[in-house]
């Protein structure tokens, strides 16, 4: 038996409920602690935690950095387009009673557009930055 | 008894003070990069406590609604401290990858070192 | 009463902490106990009543820190070498300013009250009141941050977004070991 075998059995037990534990700290953020800052740090976790066990190589098999580097800026252009959206219903910027018909669920659907958008950055941005460091040669 | 009063009360901000200054002399004192980096953020983590001590109340719980409850903690510092904590770690990373750089051209992260080196005129 | 004492256990594991930082040469160890530091920081946020922060802390200072700090310890070197005279200027410096600071910080309010200011402000008794009439969202750190001050929950995702750009930037392309030089500008 190899030495880190059993480090990569439990990363392999692990990883399905820290990505989900991400999706439901998301999620929830409206009714708990949480929110998006945390997801995404979770979701990089979940990345870091394969990089570590399995290689650098397989992790950027399962998560490509390309797609890293792409959810960066989504996740801004989400929050600014929430924005502009508001812009053209006729409202303020950033202002989400004009997304809806009533304005609890207005703000609901702004809320979770937002949160999402977050999500989306800090997730791409902490992948990003794992890569970009572990991947420089000495 | 009086004076175990007094040190309830205060010792979340002595302890602050001792965090600051604890962290202000690591960044001005070490020549290490990664040491000041990491002194770095134990001065920001202790203005982190500076912030959130003011706003708990004893017998408060957590700022989440709810009917049971009636005292909630004020909820204002939670969010400034949020931002500050993520702002936080983007200056750790570019940090970090600046020493990296400097590593590669100097070969060492002592900042005595690369001075006498950049007097000598290293390229 | 008990949260007060719980406070003051976890505020003094993190003073012990700080000083094992501060006397510590092996870098290594200077990170693990920063971890910890960061661990013991979460620990404290719980008890001052800050869950959002206190997630945020654990994830980010004891998670993402060290792991990038670690991944720069294998790539510099991992000893600190020792200073070659004690530095005097600093030291006099950090002690005059806890001096100043141990005066000034006698006029705050005692810990845990409710009467301050800072509690009886408008504005925050504003957002306790009116957070599920307005948004419908019970989390109220969680609507100050999207809904009422949207702009600089706006502001932070750019500061993370230009962050990730920053260290695109400075470590694109692989240094090749000795044999050619370095492919990025």
């Amino acid at each position: 038996m190899r030495p880190d075998a059993i480090l990569q059995i439990m990363s392999k037990l692990l990883l399905p409920f820290i990505l989900v534990f991400a999706l439901y700290v998301q999620f929830h953020g409206d009714y708990g602690p949480g929110g998006g800052f945390q997801a995404g740090v979770i979701t990089a976790a979940a990345v870091i935690l394969y990089a570590i066990t399995f290689g650098l190589a397989p992790a950027q098999r399962a998560a490509p950095p390309w797609i890293a580097e792409l959810m960066m800026p989504t996740g801004v252009l989400i929050f600014t387009g929430v924005g502009v959206v508001s812009l053209f219903k006729g409202g303020n910027f950033l202002n989400y009673t004009v997304l809806g018909h009533d304005q609890v669920h207005a703000q609901e659907w702004g809320i979770l557009l937002v949160e999402i958008g977050v999500f989306v950055t800090v997730a791409g941005t902490m992948t990003t930055i794992f890569y970009a460091f572990a991947g420089r040669g000495r | 008894m009086a004076i175990l009063t007094e040190v309830i009360q205060h010792y979340n901000q002595w302890v602050t003070i001792f965090l600051m200054v604890a962290g202000l002399y690591i960044v001005i004192a070490r020549g290490n990069m990664i040491k000041t980096l990491v002194g770095l953020s134990l001065f920001q983590t202790s203005v982190y406590l500076l912030y959130l001590s003011p706003g708990k109340i004893l017998g408060g719980t957590p700022p989440i609604l709810d009917k049971a409850f009636s005292v909630y903690s004020n909820p204002l510092p939670h969010v400034l401290i949020l931002t500050a904590i993520v702002v936080g770690v983007a200056t750790l990373a570019l940090g970090l990858a600046l020493v990296v750089r400097i590593n590669e051209a100097y070969g060492t992260i002592e900042e005595d070192e690369i001075v006498d080196m950049d007097k000598d005129g290293h390229a | 009463m008990t949260e007060a004492l719980v406070n003051m256990v976890l505020l003094t594991l993190m003073a012990i902490v700080t000083v094992g930082v501060v006397r510590t040469r092996n870098l290594f160890g200077v990170v693990m106990l920063g971890s910890a530091y960061s661990f013991l920081m979460a620990s404290v946020m719980i008890v001052l009543d800050a869950v959002d922060v206190a997630m945020t802390e654990a994830s980010v200072g004891a998670g993402i820190s060290t792991v990038l700090m670690l991944s720069v310890l294998y790539l510099t070197k991992s000893r600190e070498t020792v200073p070659t005279h004690t530095p005097l200027i600093p030291l006099v410096l950090s002690l005059g300013m806890a001096i100043m600071l141990f005066y000034g910080v006698s006029g705050l309010p005692p810990f845990g009250a409710a009467d301050t200011m800072v509690n009886q402000s408008e504005v925050s008794t504003y957002y306790l009141q009116n957070s599920i009439r307005d948004t419908g969202v019970p989390n109220v750190v969680t609507s100050v941050l999207a809904s009422y001050r949207g702009f600089d929950t706006l502001g932070e995702t750019t500061v993370i977004f230009t962050a990730g750009v920053g260290v695109l930037m400075l470590l694109r392309g692989r240094r090749k070991r000795n044999a050619e030089p370095k492919k990025e500008a």
